[in-house]
Parts: C-alpha cells; sequence; structure tokens
C-alpha cells in the first residue's frame, strides 16, 4: 500500500543564526497509511508539535520534503494550499479559535475557503457536526454559550468538514472528563472508518495511545526514537523511561510479574490484562 | 514571524548595567536622549555613541539582538533618511529630474538615521535589562511625588506593568490562531483591502475574547491575594542607590554636560 503522507530526511531550524537557534527537528522519516490510527508519543519538546506543523504545510522544512500521495507539498502555492484541505490539523485546546456567530457557520469556515457549494458545505457542516457528537439543535446556538467539552467539539467538526484524507490532532483529549474523553476517540474511530481517513494523534497518554493507536511512533529529541506496532514499542519500556516516558501502568505491572517469573504475554491494556490473566487462571487452576 | 517582535522583552543578567537601580537607568535614558536631542555635529554625536557603547559593552547584550530589534523600524529610517537626503539644501553635488543631493544633504541624513538608531537602542537596551516590574517600580517610585496631585501613580505603573508583561503571551496566543485558521484554509495574503480586512475577522474575534478571559482570570488571580492598589503596599526588594548608581549618574551629568558645551562651541 502506498502511503497517503511521507516526510524524508525532515529538518526544522527555529532562528536560525540567532543566540536562540534550535533544531527542533533532525532528520525525521515517517509514512502514515490511509485508514491507518497513528499515535505520536514524546516528552515536551521533542518535536511533535513542530512535526505536524510540517505535515499540512503550516511549517516550511529547513531541508527534507513532505510527500502528499508521493508528490512534494510545497510543489507550488495551489497545491500547498490544497493539501491544508486534505490534511486536516486540529491544534491543542482548538476550542479557543471559535469566532463565529452561530456553530454552523464556524464550522463551514473551512469548506467554505474550499470554495464549495451552499449546498454541499450544509451537507457537510451537518454530516461533521454528527462525526464530532454535536446535536443537530446546536447548530445555530453562538459557540460562545456552549461548554467547553461542546466547544472543543465544534473546532473538531470544524476540521472534520474538510474531509481530509488525513487527520491530525494535537492531544484532543487535554483537559477533558474520562467520559468525554472516551467519546471523542469513539467519534474520530467512527469518522475515521467511515471514510477510510488516516488518523495522527499527538498524545501525552500511554494509556490513550495503546488503546485506540494501530501504529507508535515516539518522538526524542527531534528525532524518531521508535516507529512500530505498540507491543512492539512497548516491548522496550527500559529505553523509554530513559528517554523520560512510561508505559501504560498495566504493562509495567506485567512486567513486574513476568520478572518474577510468571509467564503471562505482554500486554498494553486493561482488556488484554484482564484476558491474559484469565488465561493463565485457566491453564492453572489454583 | 511574530516572534521577531523583541519590544519589551527582558534578557536575564548579573552585569553591573541589569544591576544597576532602575531609577538610575530611567534617569540616565532621559539624560542620554536629552545628550542624543543636543548633540550636533560630529564629535557631540561620538560622545554619545560613546557612551551607549560603553552600556551595551557593560550589558552583554549581543549588539545583534539590539539592531535586530531595529527592524520594525527599518522603513521609518530610511523615508526619514530619504527626506533628509533631498531636501536639505546647500551645496549641489548630484542633481537628476526633481531631486537634488547636497553635500549638507548627506551629513544631515546620516546623522539623523544615527540620531533614530541610537534613540531605539537606548531605550532598548534598558527593557533589555530590566525586568518589566523593577521598570514600574522605579517608575512608580520616580513618579511618586504627582501622588500628591491625585495622580493615580501606582495604578498607571501597574497596568504599565501588566501591559508589558501579556505582550510576549499574546504574541504567542496571535501565532497561533494564525496557524488554526490557516489550517482551516483561511487566506490572508490575497484580495483587496477590503477582503484582506475581512480575512481578519477570524483572527481578531477569538483574540479579544482570548484577552479579555486572561483579564478576568488574572483580575480574580489578584482578588484571591488580596490586591487593594497601592495604599499601604510594601516591597519584596526595596531598591536602594548603591555606589555604582552615584557613579553611574555622575557620568551621565558629564555627558550631558559635556554635550551641551561642546554643542555652543559649535562640534
Amino acid at each position: 500500500m502506498h502511503p497517503i503522507l511521507e516526510t524524508k530526511d525532515l529538518r526544522h531550524v527555529y532562528s536560525a543564526g540567532t543566540p536562540f537557534e534550535h533544531t527542533a527537528l533532525d532528520g525525521v522519516s515517517l509514512s502514515i497509511f490511509p485508514g491507518e490510527f497513528l499515535g505520536i508519543i514524546g516528552h515536551t519538546g521533542s518535536g511533535k508539535s513542530t512535526l505536524i506543523q510540517h505535515l499540512n504545510a503550516l511549517l516550511r522544512p529547513t531541508s527534507g520534503q513532505v510527500l502528499l500521495g508521493g508528490e512534494d507539498i510545497w510543489k507550488d502555492k495551489h497545491f500547498t494550499r490544497q493539501a491544508r484541505f486534505r490534511v486536516g490539523l486540529v491544534f491543542q485546546y482548538p476550542e479557543y479559535q471559535l469566532f463565529e456567530e452561530t456553530v454552523a457557520k464556524d464550522i463551514a469556515f473551512g469548506p467554505k475557503n474550499m470554495g464549495l457549494q451552499p449546498e454541499e458545505i450544509d451537507r457537510r457542516v451537518r454530516e461533521a457536526a454528527g462525526f464530532a457528537g454535536l446535536p443537530e439543535a446546536l447548530l445555530d446556538k453562538s459557540p460562545f454559550d456552549l461548554s467547553g467539552g461542546q466547544k472543543r467539539r465544534v473546532a473538531i467538526a470544524g476540521v472534520i468538514a474538510m474531509e481530509p484524507e488525513v487527520l491530525i490532532l494535537d492531544e484532543p483529549t487535554a483537559g477533558l472528563d474520562p467520559a468525554g474523553r472516551e467519546s471523542i476517540l469513539d467519534n474520530l474511530r467512527r469518522f475515521q472508518q467511515a471514510k477510510n481517513a488516516a488518523i495522527v494523534m499527538v498524545s501525552h497518554s500511554m494509556e490513550e495511545v495503546a488503546a485506540n493507536a494501530g501504529r507508535l511512533i515516539v518522538m526524542d529529541e527531534g528525532r524518531v526514537f521508535a516507529d512500530g506496532a505498540p507491543a512492539e514499542v512497548f516491548a522496550r519500556a527500559e529505553a523509554l523511561q530513559q528517554i523520560g516516558l512510561a508505559v501504560p501502568q498495566v504493562t509495567a505491572v506485567f512486567l513486574r510479574l513476568r520478572a518474577m517469573g510468571l509467564s503471562l504475554p505482554p500486554v498494553y491494556t486493561v482488556e488484554q490484562a484482564r484476558r491474559a490473566i484469565l488465561a493463565a487462571k485457566e491453564a492453572r487452576p489454583c | 514571524m511574530l516572534k521577531d517582535i523583541t519590544l519589551g522583552q527582558f534578557f536575564p543578567g548579573s552585569t553591573i548595567v541589569h544591576r544597576l537601580d532602575p531609577r538610575t537607568k530611567l534617569v540616565l535614558l532621559v539624560g542620554y536622549i536629552v545628550a542624543l536631542f543636543t548633540a550636533r555635529w560630529f564629535v557631540t554625536y561620538g560622545l554619545v555613541l560613546a557612551f551607549l557603547l560603553l552600556a551595551v559593552g557593560l550589558s552583554r547584550i549581543p549588539p545583534k539582538t539590539l539592531l535586530r530589534s531595529m527592524k520594525p523600524l527599518l522603513i521609518v529610517i530610511v523615508i526619514t533618511g530619504l527626506l533628509n537626503l533631498f531636501y536639505t539644501s546647500g551645496q549641489v553635488l548630484v542633481q537628476f529630474w526633481i531631486f537634488r543631493i547636497t553635500r549638507e544633504g548627506i551629513v544631515a541624513a546620516a546623522l539623523m538615521i544615527l540620531r533614530i538608531t541610537m534613540l531605539v537602542c537606548g531605550t532598548f537596551l534598558l527593557t533589555y535589562t530590566t525586568s518589566p516590574i523593577a521598570l514600574t517600580d522605579g517608575l512608580e517610585l520616580l513618579l511618586g511625588p504627582l501622588k500628591r496631585l491625585h495622580v493615580p501613580v501606582h495604578e498607571l505603573s501597574m497596568m504599565m506593568c501588566i501591559a508589558l508583561r501579556f505582550i510576549p503571551t499574546l504574541m504567542e496566543e496571535t501565532d497561533k490562531i494564525i496557524s488554526a485558521q490557516k489550517a482551516r484554509g483561511a487566506d490572508f495574503e490575497t484580495g483587496n483591502l477590503l477582503r484582506r480586512a475581512k480575512a481578519m475577522l477570524p483572527i481578531l474575534v477569538p483574540l479579544f475574547i482570548s484577552a479579555f478571559r486572561r483579564a478576568d482570570e488574572l483580575a480574580t488571580a489578584m482578588e484571591c491575594r488580596c490586591y487593594h492598589g497601592g495604599e499601604g503596599r510594601t516591597r519584596l526588594r526595596q531598591p536602594r542607590f548603591l555606589l555604582h548608581d552615584f557613579l553611574a549618574l555622575g557620568l551621565g551629568a558629564a555627558l550631558v554636560a559635556a554635550v551641551a558645551i561642546l554643542r555652543t562651541m559649535g562640534l
């Protein structure tokens, strides 16, 4: 399968030639495939945010390339603009970017900029609101009258309405209660399956990426530290701890149990752990 | 892009320039500006420039950083230079079409550019080496006598302090909002003036809302800590004049006097 989005030896240097010079990305090469759920984790300052802003051409690489469907994202002005619609980016705390009088108008901002017909815009607004879990009754309200969680859903719907092939979200669940987190992640998965879109989620929470992502990329000091299925990545628990990241709590517990001599498979979600323990119990009834 | 603007930025340090009492620095800056505008010819300019270079050297602020802060003012400087170059009468050197360059014009333009550059550098040096809190404390103490005339000195300096403090925060916020709207395909570069002004709305509305939100939060936080204005308020750091303050003030007074005397001699 061909990757939809690729980076090749991406480098980005902030304030080059000043005392504040800082290399945020140092040779990042990775691929994103259609329909996958990719988690990006890393410490604060590891280059995650800089990386995702390259993926939809908000930042221009100091050197290296970003390829969208095999073509350089900076090929020409028109393509760069198209790339911003094809690769949707939801920033951290996106609820602070709402500005329109009504929820529907705010969600329509992206599609309108794409130059779509009014009927198509209307269809997309309704559909995106549905994917983001917003009841239709809210569409005519002012976004400023909504609760924090609802505002965030409006902002996410505003990006979904562009029907991007790749949807990137920077900590979409930060500051939400557990129920709100689960519900937003659920909505994202539904969008991913309905449109076969790739989802890239940046997160601090190991539990969250472990439970949702099919593939994980770990960033450290501007480089890709690890890239693989969650099981492979979390198998390197010690290496992760050395760069200041923790494995999911349940994985840590199982690692300790294995170290004590119990024969258990490596797990990274609570559900897997439950099944593994039940299986172990069945094999050795006590 | 917006990060290049370093207005009101403070570079922490422990050099003698950093350690001077903020009142000393404010008075010195006023003296420096007076000297700069009194200066007339190369000798007097040279004296003021030497004073500036001494201060910059002692402060260890890289001259490059100081010069970079001139960037936003480049247009003003260029226009002032050109006006002086073309509109000063005297001995004509070059003449073409309606333009006429005189010897006096070249000198006047050079000195005027030098004057603006030095003015900006001197002012920036103050904010680069003085924390906003020290700066506003100093200002409040200097303007203290005005309290008798019922001028709300403390409130004004507190407002100034808050404003300075929030410039970088709001810059960062603006950058973030611009990026977010660009990600939704907002276009700020094409179209006529009206379209471009309209394109600013998606930035301005969230920015204003967030500024008000921040103001609200700050007011609540201040009230939670029982802030109620300047009456009876004490300071953690009591500023005190030390030997180096008197020396610096002496040097400043000498500069102003020297420039004033040399000016009467036409230098």
